[in-house]
């Protein structure tokens, strides 16, 4: 597979041509490299305008904020490490991200599973419905998390729900799946699995079409079964793809915000987290920070200690299963 | 077989809460509420979606969202696509810095970028405007890493050579020869930009304040939390949200998958 920045095809300078006026200017100036490159940089520059206002000044602006204290109208104070040294003592954002960590287990890393089975299943067993399959699969993502988080906390209502409804024809108890913290985990992961497996799937079937068949029809013919080469031929092979998307979804998972929001907030639940802050994330903890509290400063060292967890959890992730490969 | 089957059924559960939906939609709203519960299409499904555009402006709501998610789509993928010719395909000074800058910030997780982004809106005035949600976003770093790399694969220097011998300036190469032969990543990052922005709720919430330009995401979260308890109203909101979606995305699914697996997520 390709890695980005080793793909490019690149010939030597193509305005050579435009010679005869370089002659009289010194060819290692500034002005020279602008005037003969002047189409790619007339090409950049509507998006590097917006990218620095927009793109780069942001992420600084933050970090130069989480060292202040500010409600948005009173000038800002300067406060050095103060914000950090609150977040890190902070209980609630500590429980925002166990939180949010668990997520991790109960829905990312069962879900990658899963999608790594169906696109392998997809991929050698299934030849003129795959196309069917993997829209049907892919559809909850083109699909807004609003709608769909909705839909799915009318299904776990507890007296009317359709969830429960089920079990009670099954003659099983209700769950409390709005209002137990443990069920409500639960549904959560669920309706994240739910929503974003088929992403995953598309992702491991293109992986998956880099690897010869040839490997499977030798294993076949040594005897093996489908279990084995799953386990011994494509997830060996498919490492990089395996770590690329564990680190995608992480990074997802971390930012949770919209799902976990909304099946709190509203006629059912109430307030924000829910019951014991169950499904209080950590982008749900700065929102309320930033947005309820205004507490600028506080939030944006917040969003900085969720971006250095984000990187150290990306590190150990190339570091545990980038190790052997 | 028994392969086919497992399959089959996990594409029930991945279509049925949207056919749960859609039938309930339908549903006066003690139906909605009986037990056992009913999945048999109703009569009302004209009825609610009256008493919808009667309660909340959904009808505006939906055209907020296309005018936003539309103006932002044109632009990303233009800028994008522009400049990410520029990468792929000319020698120039600070080339690779550039780049690595883009990539630097790809890094960055959106949620770093909330607090700052609404502070600058509110000193460009833009709190509560259109704007806001669409120019700030048309710096997308993952979109000029996907088409360079698409333009990179798809489009060989001797075409652009060639092109470039028979008369054809700069512009005309990109109008002319690069746009053509990448449509496939075009058409995938449109739709993927199309959706991300449709489907984009916190920035909205954070950003519009008046009823009347809230995007559908809003509309309907305001109609779970104010009008919670009207079911059928929340049931045939979603609905119309959702199933125009779905629709096209069905329709343009094959097209779609192939330039999804064709282009940058090879990664």
């Amino acid at each position: 597979m390709k890695q980005p920045g080793t793909s490019d095809t690149f010939q030597p300078p193509k305005h050579q041509a435009i010679t005869a006026r370089s002659a009289v200017q010194p060819p290692n100036s500034l002005w020279y490299q602008i005037k003969r490159n002047k189409w790619p940089y007339f090409f950049i520059s509507p998006f590097f305008v917006l990218f620095a206002i927009f793109g780069l000044f942001p992420p600084l602006f933050g970090f130069y904020l989480s060292f202040h204290q500010w409600d948005g109208l009173s000038p800002k104070r300067f406060v050095g490490l103060d914000n950090y040294i609150r977040v890190i003592n902070d209980q609630l954002f500590w429980k925002s991200f166990t939180n949010t960590v668990g997520f991790i287990f109960l829905a990312t890393l069962p879900m990658l599973a899963l999608a790594i089975i169906i696109a392998f299943l997809l991929d050698s067993y299934v030849k003129r419905f795959r196309n069917f399959f993997l829209a049907t699969y892919f559809s909850p993502m083109v699909t807004s998390s609003v709608a769909v988080t909705i839909i799915f906390g009318l299904m776990y209502g507890t007296n009317f729900g359709l969830i429960n409804s089920g079990l009670r024809l099954l003659g099983l108890a209700p769950i409390r799946w709005l209002t137990d913290p443990l069920p409500m985990k639960v549904a959560l992961a669920l309706l994240l699995i739910w929503r974003y497996l088929g992403w995953n799937i598309v992702l491991y079937l293109v992986g998956l079409q880099t690897i010869s068949h040839d490997y499977y029809d030798a294993a076949r013919v040594d005897g093996a079964n489908g279990v084995q080469i799953l386990f011994r031929i494509v997830v060996p092979l498919m490492r990089p793809t395996i770590l690329y998307t564990l680190i995608i979804s992480i990074i997802g998972v971390l930012q949770l915000f919209g799902e976990p929001y909304l099946l709190t907030v509203g006629p059912v639940g109430g307030s924000m987290g829910g019951r014991d802050n169950a499904l209080l994330t950590m982008a749900m903890y700065l929102y309320q920070n930033g947005f309820g509290y205004f507490r600028f400063g506080y939030a944006a060292a917040i969003a900085y200690v969720m971006f250095a967890l984000i990187l150290i959890m990306s590190l150990a992730n190339l570091k545990l299963i980038g190790r052997s490969s | 077989m028994a392969i086919l089957v497992v399959l089959l059924f996990l594409a029930g559960l991945m279509v049925f809460p949207f056919l749960w939906m859609t039938v309930t939609s339908s549903l006066k709203l003690p139906q909605i509420l009986q037990y056992p519960p009913r999945l048999v299409p109703g009569t009302d499904l004209i009825r609610n979606i009256t008493a919808l555009v009667q309660t909340v402006p959904f009808v505006r709501a939906f055209i907020n969202s296309l005018f936003i998610a539309g103006v932002a789509t044109v632009g990303q993928v233009f800028l994008c696509s522009l400049a990410g010719f520029a990468f792929a395909k000319y020698e120039f000074l600070g080339r690779e810095t550039l780049f690595l800058l883009v990539l630097a910030t790809m890094m960055i997780p959106a949620t770093v970028n909330l607090i700052p982004w609404f502070i600058m809106m509110s000193w460009l005035g833009w709190t509560d405007t259109y704007q806001a949600l669409i120019v700030p976003g048309m710096a997308n770093a993952f979109g000029i890493f996907w088409m360079r790399q698409s333009i990179t694969q798809a489009v060989h220097d001797e075409i652009i050579q060639a092109a470039r011998i028979d008369g054809c300036s700069e512009i005309r190469i990109y109008t002319r020869v690069v746009v053509p032969m990448i449509r496939p990543a075009l058409g995938a990052l449109s739709i993927l930009v199309f959706l991300g922005v449709w489907n984009e709720y916190l920035q909205p919430l954070i950003i519009l304040n008046t009823v009347h330009k809230f995007t559908l995401p809003l509309i309907l979260a305001l109609l779970h939390n104010q009008y919670g308890t009207q079911l059928h109203l929340v049931m045939v909101g979603s609905t119309l949200a959702t199933v125009p979606v779905l629709i096209i995305f069905f329709l343009t699914s094959r097209w779609f998958i192939r330039g999804l697996t064709a282009g940058a997520l090879k990664g």
